[in-house]
């Protein structure tokens, strides 16, 4: 019986394309939906009512929330090839934690460097900064944060590379100079077909911040 | 060769006593530190935790391991022969990180919340969130004896270190647990017959003369 699977998204969430790259990382296909968050359709409010966010994978009929859980389904139901986890247990160990690291702290900072402006930007940009040298000293001199494989960490982090131009263009700010070896982690990650299928171009985000701010009155 | 297990713990954390229920499960012997959260920490805590420098940090044979619930996850992985924690199934896997990913963020942020003292109306606003969230997982515990169905599991886990706040909060906030909702009580007094759960949780009244102390002291 042939699964049936659906991702309900919103194009520009770093969150939802993570499971894009998993899905692609695995050959699954799957019917993407696009999600009004302004107006939330019955569908996703079925499939979240805790939350009421997304991404939600819906997979024959039953879903799963939050993107790193539902990375984390993805590689144990489709298991047989591209493994996104190590499998020996403190590696995976490893694995959650840094997942959970760029969780917790990229997104904030990152969202305030286009969304304020003043002393609060420059110390968003300032913490930005210094938790992307965090990451790209775990990085060290592996081609990927899983080592000689692309993985969790990388699948978790990568999805926000779409929105370094956003970032770089508000703060004022190169990222490729003061994280050049996360660049090149990035530009490796790209040549990745699940990667590059699944991210949205980047000047396309940069508009789409600038209509935000419009409607949401941001100068 | 034998296991060498450290836990960098703090007595009052619900997260370490996490690590100390998954531990207690699977029969695993450890040592524990108290671990200096306030003052000066401790070089072993930050060598072991340089990003975070958080406690629990779980010290496998040299090797650290941190953040509670990877921490139970890992120890749930490294001595599967006993008491598994986690569901075999993906999909009821996924639905019990789910949930423990919920008590984290929802229901302990709202705890924090209503432990500011100085703050009314953010502890007000706490204790809100607080019933509201027990509410939610009174709906999703049902009729089960445990969030894990039949046996106690992950996101129970989780969960049960907040039954020894229930004093403090009902003390300095008028929290009732067993008006609010009966059902999570029953479910802590179920999980607390076990011996894994009753030998790693701490005294509520301590609880509560702890946090009278450092009101004193630091005004919170």
């Amino acid at each position: 019986m042939a699964d049936e699977v659906v991702l309900l998204d919103l194009w520009s969430s770093m969150f939802g394309m993570r499971v894009r790259v998993a899905l692609a990382e695995k050959g699954v296909e799957y019917e993407y939906k696009e999600q009004d968050l302004r107006n939330k359709g019955p569908l996703l409010l079925e499939m979240n009512p805790i939350h009421k966010k997304i991404p939600v994978l819906i997979h024959n009929g039953k879903p799963i929330c939050e993107s790193l859980i539902i990375v984390q389904y993805i590689d144990e139901v489709w298991h047989h090839k591209a493994p996104l986890l190590p499998s020996d247990p403190y590696q995976r160990a490893q694995a959650r934690f840094w997942a959970d690291y760029v969780d917790k702290k990229v997104y904030p900072p990152g969202r305030k460097i286009w969304a304020t402006k003043g002393d609060e930007q420059e110390e968003a940009k300032k913490e930005f900064i210094e938790i992307l040298k965090v990451l790209e000293g775990e990085l060290g001199e592996k081609p990927y944060f899983g080592g000689e494989s692309f993985g969790f960490v990388d699948i978790s982090f990568v999805t926000f590379s779409c929105w370094f131009h956003v970032y770089e263009t508000f703060g004022n700010f190169s990222i490729e100079k003061e994280c050049p070896k996360l660049m090149a982690w990035v530009k490796r990650c790209q040549e990745r077909e699940s990667v590059s299928k699944s991210l949205p171009d980047e000047k396309k985000l940069l508009e789409f911040v600038y209509y935000l701010m419009k409607i949401f009155g941001i100068e | 060769m034998e296991d060498e297990l450290v836990l960098l713990d703090f007595w009052t954390s619900p997260f370490g006593r996490r690590v100390r229920i998954a531990l207690a499960e699977k029969g695993i012997k450890y040592e524990a530190t108290e671990e200096e959260l306030f003052e000066q920490k401790s070089p072993l805590l930050l060598q072991m935790n340089p990003v975070h420098k958080k406690i629990p940090v779980l010290i496998h044979n040299g090797k650290p391991v941190c953040e509670s619930l990877n921490i139970v996850q890992y120890i749930d992985e490294v001595w599967n022969h006993k008491s598994p924690l986690l569901p075999s199934d993906p999909y009821q896997r996924s639905q019990a990180r789910f949930w423990a990913d919920y008590v984290d963020n929802k229901l302990f942020m709202a705890l924090r919340k209503t432990m500011r003292w100085k703050d009314g109306e953010e502890q007000e606003a706490g204790k809100k969130e607080l019933i509201e969230s027990l509410k939610v997982l009174e709906g999703e515990l049902g009729d089960e004896l445990y969030f894990n169905g039949e046996s106690f599991g992950f996101v129970d886990l989780a969960l049960v270190p907040l039954a020894s706040w229930f004093y403090s909060l009902e003390t300095c906030t008028g929290f009732g647990i067993e008006g609010e909702c009966p059902k999570i009580l029953s479910w802590t007094k179920r999980c607390m017959e076990k011996e894994s759960v009753a030998k790693s949780l701490p005294d509520p009244r301590k609880i509560y003369d702890y946090l009278l102390e450092r009101k004193k002291k630091y005004g919170f």
